[in-house]
């Protein structure tokens, strides 16, 4: 076998300020989850199985039997189905939250960790590169969700920049069910629990909300929690952008989370970040040491 | 092995790591010389795998001191990051990613200039005779391939000091003896390698210097042949053609025994304690010979290893094997 070169100037570590290195090494990890991602097509395939159903079965089978307050009652069931596609978004991308949860159970289980913690990265970076690869992963599953839907009727209507802006604040939102998603992954005792018991809260959060229905029909205390809910905010701010029927009752909201849909949106993406960041980064650092 | 410790490459005092009532390490003490290969030779559950992780900064220890490269591994993990390498006992790498990525992921994460993170995953791919596989993700490797690919990513930095922690568990005898080949080179190259190992035979063809250990603490160290001494020394073992001559061949053994000869009647068999290594079967047939006895088989014992554990500890080494559990807590992982 061929004999090794001695180290040489050219293997100086590079330097770099921490904050610099935490973006590096977490570009790195999330390169790596990244071609996961590619290396394991079926996986993204089936994550984008169940949204383009639900689109499909709501909008056939629900489609016409859901009145949309404010849309012209014309409109019948496209109304509803320009209502439901940006739901289905939101519902869609609060599932980021399942990868990050089983991918870091599945790391944690598998030696990997162990090499990641044997080098001189900055800590946190496995969770940053995780986070973020999983919120990259669903321009993919929004393309492919825009599609859909715009195979079965539903229109951008408000021009390119508000759609951006739409598209924006979904990216942000998988970005920060992802850290709650992590954190919960942490605290995981195998990649099987984390793949069932570990995904149970994304359906209360995605199902008290205006995703499928409006909130006019709902019974008080839940539709109290659904107008609090950032997934009704997030679908809002999106209907809104996107100019398709909000479901806004003739005398309006009558609730900061939604008269402010965008904004409130952003506020309690920052705050959970900056919350679940900060616990996740910990658990980490004590469970893996 | 008694070299100054400040010097050392790894030193550890008193270590103590309890898993709830388990005491894994209990008071463990370590010193590699720097250039030295140091197997950690225990049974399933002794504790080496805990100490290892101890000493690569993955796991704190409840009590003691350990420097690694003159570092304190508790104050100071990163630096001591950038002093070793590591490969578990399973393969700590990705599946998805081929191995030329999975090489350079690691370089990158070690802050190596992509020139030369490029250039050193080539030449380990080589070295590694996995040149031809390493554009195919790791998950169609075998466990030889996965091993070799491990270690080749603890190397990406060069380290000065490497811990290999069961290297060729689980690994059939050809990738076994190509894996103490590569560890063999990299000793020759100057790495410092503390080695743990189930395998009295690869604690023997690898290292200088065995620390024997049993739940969590050591029960013996020195070299091969200082351990099989302490087990006793070697025996030389002959078997007489006829049984009448028993006697007469102890007789004429005495000239070159360190002691009284045992005669087994049921065997024709005659053992004497002897010291001097091969020239005493020289001496032996020449004093047999004399006294013209005929033999059927002559033979020089040494002790094995798997001796020194049984004496040392009163049960033989692979006998106690109780399969690790995995209970709890989160690291339940399955062999790679
Ligand atoms: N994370 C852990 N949780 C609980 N017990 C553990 C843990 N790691 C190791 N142990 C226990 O500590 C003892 C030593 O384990 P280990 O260091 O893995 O031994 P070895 O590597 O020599 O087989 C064993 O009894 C093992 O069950
Ligand atoms: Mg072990």
């Amino acid at each position: 076998m061929a004999s090794i070169t001695a180290p040489t100037v050219a293997m100086q570590p590079k330097s770099r300020p921490a904050i610099g290195w935490l973006l590096h090494d977490g570009m790195v990890v999330a390169k790596r989850n990244l071609i996961q991602t590619v290396r394991v097509p079926e996986a993204i395939f089936f994550s984008l199985v169940q949204p383009v159903i639900f689109v499909l079965m709501f909008a056939y089978v629900f489609g016409g039997a859901i009145p949309i307050p404010g849309a012209d009652p014309d409109a019948g069931a496209q109304a509803y189905r320009e209502f439901l596609v940006p739901g289905i978004f939101g519902q869609t991308v609060a599932f980021a939250a399942a990868s990050s949860t089983v991918g870091l159970a599945e790391d944690l289980h598998k030696g990997i960790i162990d090499r990641f913690r044997s080098l001189p990265m900055a800590p946190g970076a496995v969770l940053f590169g995780r986070t973020a690869a999983d919120a990259l992963r669903q321009i993919l599953v929004l393309v492919v969700l825009s599609l859909t839907g715009l195979v079965v009727g539903w229109r951008i209507h408000n021009g390119a920049l508000s759609a951006i802006g739409a598209y924006a604040l979904l990216v942000l939102f998988a970005y920060t069910v992802a850290w709650v998603g992590a954190w919960v992954g942490l605290h995981m005792p195998n990649p099987e629990t984390a793949s069932t018991a570990g995904l149970i809260w994304i359906f209360p959060l995605t199902f008290l909300s205006n995703a499928f229905v409006p909130l006019a029909g709902m019974p008080p205390v839940i539709k109290t929690i659904a107008e609090w809910n950032p997934v009704s905010s997030l679908c809002l701010a999106c209907r809104e952008l996107f100019g398709n029927p909000t479901g806004e009752p003739p005398g309006g909201w009558n609730v900061w989370s939604l008269d402010h849909a965008a904004l409130y949106t952003v506020l309690s993406c920052v705050v959970v970040i900056a919350i679940f960041s900060a616990l996740a980064v910990r658990t980490y650092r004590r469970s893996t040491g | 092995m008694t070299p100054s410790t400040a010097d050392a490459a790894i030193h550890a005092e008193g270590l103590v790591k309890h898993f709830g009532d388990v005491k894994a390490v209990d008071g463990l003490d370590l010193t590699v010389p720097y250039g030295t290969v140091v197997g950690l030779l225990g049974p399933n559950g002794a504790g080496k795998t805990t100490t290892v992780r101890i000493l690569a900064t993955l796991l704190r220890a409840d009590a003691g001191h350990a420097t690694v490269a003159g570092i304190d591994v508790a104050s100071k993990p990163d630096a001591v990051r950038r002093s070793i390498g590591l490969t578990g006992q399973y393969a700590a790498i990705d599946e998805y990613l081929t191995g030329r990525e999975n090489l350079d992921m690691v370089g990158r994460l070690y802050h190596l200039p992509s020139a030369y993170v490029k250039k050193r995953a080539d030449e380990l791919l080589e070295r590694f005779a996995l040149s031809d596989a390493a554009d195919r993700p790791a998950k169609t490797y075998s466990g030889g391939m996965r091993r070799r690919l491990d270690l080749s990513a603890s190397l990406m930095a060069t380290p000065a000091i490497l811990f290999l922690d069961e290297p060729t568990t689980g690994l059939d005898p050809r990738s076994r003896l190509q894996m103490w080949e590569v560890i063999n080179d990299l000793v020759a190259d100057g790495t410092t390698v503390l080695l743990t190992t189930q395998y009295l035979e690869e604690a023997d063809q690898l290292a200088q210097d065995i620390v024997v250990i049993d739940r969590g603490k050591v029960i013996a160290h020195g070299t091969s042949d200082e351990l099989k001494t302490q087990v006793g020394g070697d025996r030389l073992e002959i078997v007489v053609t006829a049984g009448s001559e028993l006697g007469a061949a102890a007789a004429s053994l005495r000239a070159v025994s360190d002691g009284d000869a045992t005669i087994d009647d049921d065997t024709r068999r005659v053992t004497a304690p002897v010291s001097g290594g091969s020239t005493v079967l020289v001496d032996a047939v020449r004093s047999l010979d004399a006294a013209g006895i005929k033999i059927d088989d002559l033979v020089l014992r040494r002790p094995t290893l798997d001796d020194v554990f049984l004496t040392l500890t009163g049960h033989a080494a692979e006998e106690v094997a109780a399969p690790a559990p995995t209970t709890g807590r989160r690291r339940g992982r399955k062999e790679a």
